[in-house]
C-alpha cells in the first residue's frame, strides 16, 4: 500500500491563510461591503480563520455565514433500485446567513477546488438568499480538472493531480490536525 | 510520529441499495427516525428564507393517489414535493364499491407506465401501499391504509414534540379516543416508543383494541389519567364508522361527557395535540383547541417539513455520514 504524503503541514496553511486574507483586503476596498462564507464541512472553519485574519490585519470584521450545499448537488437522486450515486451523501449541515447578501461582495471560502461541481451548487445555493453584487472564490488548494468554467479568486496552493490520486484537506477544528494529505492511486486503478 | 488516517470518501457502496418504501414505523430504526427528523429541520429552515423552493428533486415526478378523503395530508404531500421543485400528478378517487384490489392494480400499471419517483398513497384497504408497490417501480409513501398505519403523521408528531418540548426520550404521551380505529394511534405508539417516549392509551373500553398493551404501552380507562402526561393527543371520533352498526359509545354526548378533552381535565402548560380534522365539541373542547398550548397547527407546519425529508430520503437514500471505507497507517 502506497503511503499518503503531506503536501502542507501547519506552519504551511497559516501562511498561505495570511497570504489570503491579505489577497482578499486588496481585493477588496471596500471591505464593510465583503462577507465570508464558507461552505460545509471544511470551508467552515477556514471561512473563520480568514475572518480573524483579516481582523487583525485590516479591523474589519466581515460577516460570516456558512452554506451547505446538499439540497443543491446535481448528484442527489438515485433510482430505485438503481445506480447509487458517486458521492455518499453528506450529512446535511446548517446553513446560516443571518446578514443580507444584497449588494454585496460574497466570498465563498471552500478547502479544495476540484471539478467545480460544489461551487456551482454554493453559487446555486447563495443566490436563493438574495443578490449579490459580486461573487468570488478562495480555495486553500486547487488540483485541477475541471468540468465546468469555474476559477478560483484566491487559491492557496496548486496543487497538480491525477484523477485517481486524493488531496485530504485536514484541519484542528475537525481532524485534530492542520496539513493537507496527496493520496495516491490504489494500485490495482492504476492503468 | 503520528498515524496518518486516510478516509476515502467517494467509493461507491458495495451493491445498489434496494428500492425503499415508507410502509410503516415498524420499518424504521430509531437513526432513521432520526435522519428523518434532522434532514426536516434543514428544511424548516430553508423555508425561513425568501425563496423558499429548493431544486433538490427537480426533473423527478412525484404521484399522489387518494382514496379516501384528506386535506392536510394530500395538501402536504403535494407543497412538500413541489418546494422540492418535483412535478406532481394528483389522484383523487372517490370510494368505489368495486373490487379495489382489482381497480388499484390497474391503476398502479396505468401510472407506473408515467414511470414516477415516488407514489404517495392512502387507501381504506390495509397492504394497498404493498400492492402498487407489487406493480409499478416506485418507491411508495403510505399516506394511510386503512386502520393499519400512518407513517408520516406519526414523523410530523415526533417532530412536534422535538420542537416543542426539546426531546422525546422519557416523555410520557396520553393518547386519548378512538384508537380502535386509528392508524395515526399505531403509528404513533412505534414510533413514540422507538424514540423513548412512554405511551399511556386512554378511553372506553369498547374503543380500545384488545391486546394493545403488547404493543409496550399503558392502558387507562379514567379520563383524569390524562393530567400526568406531558403531552396529550387527542383521537378524532370516526364517527363515519360509529354510525354503522355497533355501539361503541352510548352516544357522542355521552362520550363527550365522559371522555372529552376539557380545560378542566388538563393541566396548565400541558401540550395538546389533534391529527386532524377536529371534530370540535366531541373529543376536544373548543377552548382547548384554541388554547395557547394546542399544538394543531405547529402538526401542520410540521407535516410540510417532514413530508419533503420523506421524498428526499427515499429518493437519495438518506443523508449518510462520510463512510470510512479504508484506513491505511504510514508511518
Amino acid at each position: 500500500m502506497s503511503a499518503a504524503k503531506v503536501l502542507l503541514d501547519e506552519e504551511a496553511i497559516e501562511r498561505t491563510l495570511v497570504r489570503i486574507a491579505h489577497e482578499i483586503i486588496e481585493g477588496n476596498p471596500d471591505l464593510e461591503r465583503t462577507a465570508l462564507v464558507g461552505i460545509h464541512t471544511r470551508g467552515v472553519p477556514l471561512a473563520q480563520r480568514v475572518r480573524r485574519l483579516i481582523a487583525e490585519r485590516s479591523g474589519h470584521e466581515l460577516p460570516l455565514g456558512t452554506l451547505d450545499i446538499t439540497f443543491y448537488r446535481d448528484d442527489v437522486v438515485v433510482r430505485g433500485g438503481g445506480e447509487a450515486p458517486l458521492h455518499s451523501q453528506p450529512v446535511v449541515r446548517d446553513s446560516k446567513l443571518e446578514f443580507s447578501i444584497a449588494g454585496k461582495t460574497v466570498v465563498l471560502v471552500d478547502d479544495v477546488l476540484y471539478t467545480g461541481r460544489t461551487i456551482r451548487a454554493a453559487i446555486d445555493a447563495l443566490f436563493d438568499y438574495g443578490r449579490p453584487a459580486r461573487v468570488q472564490l478562495a480555495c486553500l488548494a486547487d488540483r485541477g480538472h475541471r468540468e465546468l468554467p469555474i476559477r478560483p479568486d484566491y487559491v492557496g496552493k496548486n496543487l497538480p493531480t491525477s484523477r485517481n490520486e486524493r488531496i485530504q484537506v485536514q484541519l484542528v477544528e475537525i481532524d485534530e490536525v492542520d496539513r493537507i494529505l496527496l493520496i495516491p492511486a490504489p494500485e490495482e486503478e492504476q492503468s | 510520529m503520528g498515524d496518518i488516517r486516510v478516509m476515502r470518501e467517494d467509493m461507491r457502496p458495495p451493491a445498489p441499495p434496494p428500492r425503499r418504501h415508507l410502509i410503516s414505523i415498524e420499518h424504521l430504526t430509531r437513526e432513521d427516525v432520526e435522519r428523518l427528523l434532522g434532514t426536516a429541520r434543514s428544511f424548516a429552515r430553508s423555508l425561513e428564507r425568501e425563496m423558499k423552493k429548493l431544486p433538490t428533486l427537480r426533473g423527478r415526478t412525484i404521484v399522489n393517489m387518494f382514496y379516501e378523503s384528506s386535506t392536510r395530508t394530500s395538501s402536504s404531500f403535494e407543497l412538500a414535493a413541489k418546494r422540492l421543485s418535483a412535478d406532481t400528478i394528483s389522484i383523487k378517487a372517490a370510494g368505489s364499491s368495486v373490487d379495489k384490489g382489482e381497480s388499484l392494480k390497474d391503476t398502479a400499471l396505468t401510472l407506473g407506465a408515467y414511470d414516477p419517483d415516488v407514489i404517495v398513497i392512502r387507501h381504506p384497504q390495509i397492504g394497498a401501499p404493498e400492492l402498487v408497490a407489487r406493480y409499478t417501480s416506485a418507491h411508495i409513501v403510505n399516506a394511510g391504509d386503512g386502520k393499519h398505519q400512518h407513517p408520516t403523521q406519526a414523523l410530523l408528531d415526533l417532530y412536534t414534540i422535538q420542537d416543542e418540548l426539546g426531546k422525546i426520550e422519557g416523555l410520557h404521551i396520553a393518547i386519548v379516543g378512538d384508537v380502535l380505529h386509528s392508524r395515526v394511534a399505531r403509528s404513533n405508539i412505534q414510533a413514540l416508543k422507538l424514540l423513548g417516549a412512554r405511551v399511556t392509551l386512554v378511553g372506553p373500553p369498547s374503543l380500545i383494541p384488545r391486546g394493545i398493551e403488547e404493543m409496550g404501552c399503558g392502558v387507562s380507562t379514567d379520563i383524569r389519567s390524562i393530567a400526568a402526561a406531558d403531552v396529550v393527543y387527542v383521537l378524532r371520533m370516526q364517527r363515519e364508522r360509529m354510525q354503522e352498526g355497533a355501539n361503541y359509545v352510548p352516544s357522542l354526548r355521552e362520550y363527550t361527557a365522559r371522555w372529552g378533552v376539557t380545560p378542566e381535565r388538563l393541566r396548565p402548560g400541558q401540550k395538546v395535540m389533534h391529527p386532524g380534522p377536529m371534530n370540535r365539541g366531541v373529543e376536544i373542547d373548543p377552548r382547548v383547541a384554541d388554547a395557547e398550548d394546542a399544538l394543531i397547527e405547529v402538526q401542520v407546519r410540521a407535516g410540510l417539513v417532514v413530508r419533503m425529508a420523506v421524498l428526499y430520503d427515499l429518493l437519495t437514500g438518506g443523508p449518510v455520514g462520510v463512510q470510512v471505507l479504508e484506513t491505511t497507517e504510514v508511518a
